[in-house]
C-alpha cells in the first residue's frame, strides 16, 4: 500500500515528506506538556500535569498500575481524545504537531489496545483490509506471516475468537502497520506464554529491520523490560519518571554478602527488600550508589548488583508512598 | 533463547563480558565476524540499542572493530590485550577477595600455599600456565 496522505496544508513542515518522497516516514517523537485529562468534574483527573518526551525511533516501556493513566496517555497520542489542559505533540523530530483531528499524524500512528481495535462482528480479514488501506506503510507480507505464526484464522470474526487470538490479531495489526508511532497498550492479554514470546520476538525483529517509535505498556515487566530502551512510569495521573532503562535500573542497588557487612553498607538507606540465609544476606536498596560507595562495598567483599525494573516499579508505585515526593524530582 | 543476560549488571555490560570471554577462550577468533546487533537482539530478545551499546564499548576497548558496510570483527591482538588486562586485574579483583574470605574463615596462609603448590596444573602446550584460562573468571 503506497497511498500517500493527501495533506490539506500546502506549506509542508520540515519533517513531512513531499507527496513523491520515498515511502518511509521518519519515526515520530511525542511530547506531553503539563497535560491534564478529566473525564468528569467529580472524579480525580486521569492525567494531572503529565510532562514527558517520547524519543523518536526508540522502544519505550509505559508502566503504571491499573488506573494510573496509561490508556488515557495512549489515547492522547493516537488523537482519540483531546487533553482538558496542556499540550500533546506528535510527529517527526523537529516538526511535532497537535495530533487531534490531524489526518497526517493520525494516519501514521497505530494504537493497539487490549480490545484489539477491530470490527468485532466482521471477518478479521475485513479489519485487516481496512488497516491495509489506512496505513501508508502497511506490509501485507509481514501481516500474512504473523497471522500464520499466531495461528489466527482471518475468516473468523473477532467476536468468535478466544481472547488470546483477538490479542494476537491486534499485535499483527500493530506490527504490520509499520507506523512511525506504534502504541501497544497491554496487547498481550489472553495470550499464552509461547504467543507472548512470539510477539516479543516479532517486535524485536521487525523493529531492528524497520526502526520506528514503539510505546509498549505491560504489567509483565520482567518479560518485557529488556526490550525497552526508555521507560516511563506513571502513577495516579502523574509521570514519576521518564528516562533510559539503564538509568532506571541504576536507581536501585542490591548488596549480597555477610549479613553484618551488608547491614553496615545499607545503613541510612531506603531498604526495599531484605533476604537472609544463614550468615548471608541480600538487601535491595533504593537510590543510586556513587562510584566510591560501590567500590567500598566491593572492597568489603560484597556483591553489588542492579535491581530489576519490576522491583523498582513496585516500590515507586506503592499505595502508601507519598505521591508528591517522587514527582518533584522529575517535574520540570 | 534461554535465560541469558539475567545477571544483576546492566545488560550491555553482560553482553560485552560474554564477548570478551568468547575472545579469551578462542571461541571468537581474531578477524572473525561477530553477530550483528540485529542478530544479537533477535537471538537474545533484547533491544538492538542495548547490543549496539555493548559493541560500541568493545570497539572503544579495541576488542572489536568495524568494517564499513560489513559489520563487527574481532580486532587483531584482541585476545592478547584481554589476557594482559585480566592478568593485571587478577590479583586485585580475584585473589584479594578470595584471600579476604580466607581470613574471614580463619584459613591459615600456609594451608592456602600448600593448596596452590599441590594443585594439579592444567597441561598446556608451549607456554605452560600462562597460555591462559578458557573462561573468563573475572567478576565485573
Amino acid at each position: 500500500m503506497t497511498a500517500r496522505p493527501t495533506s490539506q496544508h500546502t506549506d509542508q513542515p520540515a519533517g513531512r515528506p513531499p507527496a513523491d518522497a520515498p515511502t518511509v516516514t521518519a519515526p515520530f517523537g511525542a511530547e506531553l506538556r503539563d497535560v491534564a485529562v478529566r473525564y468528569s468534574r467529580s472524579d480525580d483527573p486521569a492525567l494531572d500535569g503529565a510532562t514527558l518526551t517520547v524519543r523518536p525511533g526508540v522502544i519505550t516501556g509505559l508502566l503504571g498500575r491499573n488506573g494510573a493513566g496509561k490508556t488515557t496517555l495512549a489515547a492522547l497520542l493516537a488523537a482519540l481524545r483531546r487533553p482538558t489542559a496542556g499540550q500533546v505533540l506528535v510527529g517527526p523530530e523537529g516538526s511535532l504537531e497537535d495530533p487531534f483531528e490531524n489526518v497526517w499524524t493520525t494516519m501514521h500512528t497505530q494504537l493497539v489496545r487490549e480490545s484489539g481495535d477491530v470490527w468485532e462482528t466482521d471477518k478479521a480479514k475485513d479489519t485487516l483490509a481496512y488497516y491495509a488501506d489506512l496505513r501508508p506503510h502497511w506490509d501485507a507480507e509481514l501481516a500474512e506471516r504473523l497471522l500464520e505464526d499466531f495461528e489466527v484464522d482471518v475468516r473468523k470474526k473477532p467476536a468468535e475468537m478466544s481472547r488470546g487470538k483477538r490479542s494476537a490479531l491486534g499485535a499483527v495489526i500493530g506490527l504490520a502497520s509499520r507506523a512511525p508511532l506504534t502504541i501497544f497498550d497491554e496487547v498481550y492479554l489472553g495470550m499464552d506464554a509461547p504467543s507472548r514470546y512470539a510477539f516479543y520476538d516479532a517486535v524485536v525483529t521487525d523493529y531492528a529491520e524497520h526502526p520506528r517509535t514503539i510505546v509498549l505498556s505491560s504489567h509483565l515487566i520482567s518479560e518485557v523490560e529488556r526490550l525497552f530502551e526508555d521507560v516511563v512510569i506513571i502513577d495516579r495521573g502523574r509521570v514519576l519518571l521518564a528516562e533510559n532503562a539503564d538509568d532506571v535500573r541504576s536507581r536501585g542497588v542490591s548488596l549480597t554478602g555477610p549479613a553484618e557487612v551488608v547491614e553496615r553498607h545499607a545503613a541510612g538507606r531506603e531498604v526495599l527488600a531484605r533476604q537472609r540465609l544463614g550468615g548471608t544476606s541480600q538487601v535491595t536498596l533504593f537510590g543510586t550508589f556513587a562510584a566510591g560507595e560501590r567500590a567500598a562495598a566491593v572492597e568489603a567483599g560484597l556483591e553489588v548488583g542492579a535491581v530489576p525494573v519490576q522491583d523498582l516499579f513496585v516500590h515507586l508505585t506503592r499505595k502508601d508512598r507519598p505521591g508528591t515526593g517522587a514527582d518533584t524530582e522529575e517535574a520540570r | 533463547m534461554g535465560p541469558m543476560f539475567d545477571g544483576p549488571e546492566p545488560i550491555y555490560l553482560q553482553i560485552a563480558q560474554m564477548i570478551r570471554a568468547q575472545v579469551l577462550a578462542g571461541e571468537l577468533a581474531e578477524e572473525e565476524q561477530v553477530m550483528s546487533t540485529t542478530q544479537f537482539a533477535t537471538t537474545f530478545r533484547i533491544n538492538p540499542a542495548t547490543a549496539a551499546k555493548a559493541f560500541a564499548g568493545l570497539v572503544d576497548e579495541g576488542v572489536l572493530y568495524k568494517r564499513r558496510g560489513l559489520g563487527m570483527f574481532v580486532a587483531p591482538g584482541a585476545r592478547e590485550q584481554l589476557l594482559a588486562d585480566h592478568r593485571a586485574r587478577f590479583f586485585d579483583e580475584v585473589l584479594a577477595p578470595a584471600l579476604a574470605q580466607a581470613d574471614l574463615l580463619d584459613i591459615p596462609t600456609a594451608e592456602i600455599v600448600d593448596y596452590v603448590l599441590g594443585r594439579p596444573r592444567p597441561a598446556g602446550p608451549a607456554g605452560g600456565p600462562r597460555t591462559g584460562p578458557t573462561t573468563d573468571p573475572t567478576p565485573r
